[in-house]
This record gives structure tokens, sequence and C-alpha cells, in this order.
């Protein structure tokens, strides 16, 4: 009887186990942003970090922002303003899996919009924001 | 052949001496000093990944057990506003997570809520009130929110809240 090569079988678990498949990658997120944004606004003229860090950081509609809960830095750790729950960075340079699922993303801008500015964010803003994430080390 | 009788009326003797003890161990786990149950009545193992990931992000995935199945009805009719945040869900997820918590929910007479207070707060049931009795108000103040299980149960990420594993911050 042929002999399983066990430790050619673990190895191959072990690798697909460890190597994590995203998706998408921030970029990818952020061009499907532009085009939103270019749909939702004739003279769309891209994003802007600087405009991102301020949209971030300032209260808009309620007494939250969001650094209320995701911290000033996002490349350091947050924790929810209501539960105390630790929140994990937002920084993709600080955490790889952020900005990798699509159906995520939106899912956390559509309730997290809805609780700091009780509106959807528009594309501009969101991608001024991914920009400046990105662009934090 | 006697000396096989003597091995195998010793091996039922150890047999016997060891699931006797077994039972009696496990019965004072049961009961313990206070009067109330403990043990494996504290270690909630009903799981769902859906469950886990969704219900698990702002806080620990509660258990089921802990409200009737009304109110997780209610809860999952109107997670826009929940608690003053919006945890709004897709209908897909939805339709995987309730029938999970319907099916693990506790008893409606168990898990009612304390007089004027709300049926989706798990801490404002008359049961929470009770298990919860000899925490100091200093205590609570020490802890973000009484939502926050894992400040005191140290395994409460894994469904167990067993007194064993408390340990309240100084």
């Amino acid at each position: 009887m042929r002999r399983f090569p066990i430790s050619a079988i673990l190895s191959l678990v072990a690798c697909v186990c460890s190597t994590a498949v995203y998706a998408e990658t921030p970029q990818q997120i952020l061009d499907g942003l532009t085009q939103q944004a270019k749909t939702e606004s004739a003279d769309f003229q891209g994003f802007d970090a600087a405009r991102g860090e301020l949209f971030f950081k300032q209260t808009h509609a309620n007494d939250w922002s969001c650094a209320s809960c995701h911290s000033e830095n996002p490349v350091n750790g947050g924790k929810h303003a209501k539960t105390g729950k630790a929140i994990e960075p937002l920084a993709p340079s600080a955490n790889a899996e952020r900005f990798t699922e699509p159906k995520k993303v939106k899912k956390w801008f559509r309730r997290n919009c809805n609780d700091v500015l009780e509106r959807t964010c528009t594309a501009q803003e969101q991608g001024d924001v991914l920009t400046w994430l990105l662009a934090t080390q | 052949m006697l000396k096989k009788t003597r091995v195998s009326s010793l091996m039922m003797g150890v047999l016997l001496i060891t699931s006797t003890t077994v039972f009696w161990v496990s019965k004072q786990v049961v009961a313990d000093d206070d009067g109330e149950k403990h043990g494996s009545e504290h270690v909630y193992s009903a799981t769902l990944p859906v469950w886990k990931t969704e219900c698990g992000e702002c806080h620990i995935a509660y258990p089921p057990q802990l409200l009737p199945a009304a109110s997780w009805q209610k809860m999952m009719g109107s997670l826009d506003n929940h608690f003053g945040t919006d945890a709004s869900l897709d209908a897909d997820a939805i339709a995987e997570i309730l029938p999970f918590l319907e099916k693990n929910a506790g008893s409606e007479r168990k898990y009612a809520a304390a007089p004027s207070k709300s049926a989706m707060r798990i801490t404002e049931t008359r049961w929470f009130i009770k298990e919860h009795d000899e925490v100091s108000a200093s205590t609570w103040k020490r802890i973000d929110s009484p939502a926050n299980c894992a400040a005191c149960h140290t395994t409460a990420e894994q469904g167990n809240y067993d007194e064993d594993f408390i340990k309240i911050p100084r």
C-alpha cells in the first residue's frame, strides 16, 4: 500500500491556512470610490488626504467623530465609545486586513456615517478619508 | 483462575470508587456555598460563525440563552437603531442569525426584564441583576460599561462565564 506523504499534506494545509486571502486591495477600493465620486459629481477633482484627516477628527451632526472610537491616530487601536471594546487600527499600514473586503467597507461606512453624521457619506468623503488613512504610517 | 477473578473484582472496585468520586465531584460543582448554581450552567456553547462575527464586532457576541426569543426578534428587527447606534445588517445575515438566536433563546420566565426595564438589555433582566447583586457600585464604575462582560469574565469570549474565571479589575 502506498503511504500518504503526511508531511507534504500538512505543509500544504499550513500554507493554505497561513496565506491570508483578501478580496481586494485598499487601492482597488479607492479606485472604486473614484469611479463613484465621478458619477456623484461632474467636477470631481480627486481625493485629498488633509481634507480626509479633518473630516475624520471633526464632529459633524452628533457628539461623535470618527476619532471618538478609532482614536486620533489611526495607526493606533481605538475603543468603542459605548461598549469599551477594543478596535483594531484602521490604517492599512498597521492592520493589513483593513479595506480589503468591499462588503465590510460598505457596511461600516453606512453604519458609522449614520452615527456620526446622521446621513450617508459621499464617495468624496469616503475617498478623502481612505487617502489619508493610506498615507498614515 | 483464582488470580483472574481477584484481578477483575479489584478492577470492579476501582471502577466503582472512581465513578462514585466523579458523581460526588460533579455534584459539588453544581451547588456551592452561595446556594446558586454554578458550573456548566454558566458555560454557553451554542455558536454559529456568522453570529459570532456580526454580533461580536462592537461587543462580545452575547449568549443567545440570556434573552427570550421575543427579545431577540425585536432586536433583530431594529438593528438600525441598536441602543443608539446603527448596527444594521443585510437581510441575508439576519435570516441566518435570527433562527439561531430563537433556537437557543432563554425562557421567557427566567430572563424577563425587571420592572419598567428594557426587554432588550441582558443587564436589565431580573436574572442578570440577581446574579450581579454582590458587585459594588465602585466596581461597576471601574468598568467602561456593563456591556463589557470581559472586563471581569476573562473567558467571556469563549462563552465561559463560570465564576472560577472571574477577575475583578483593581
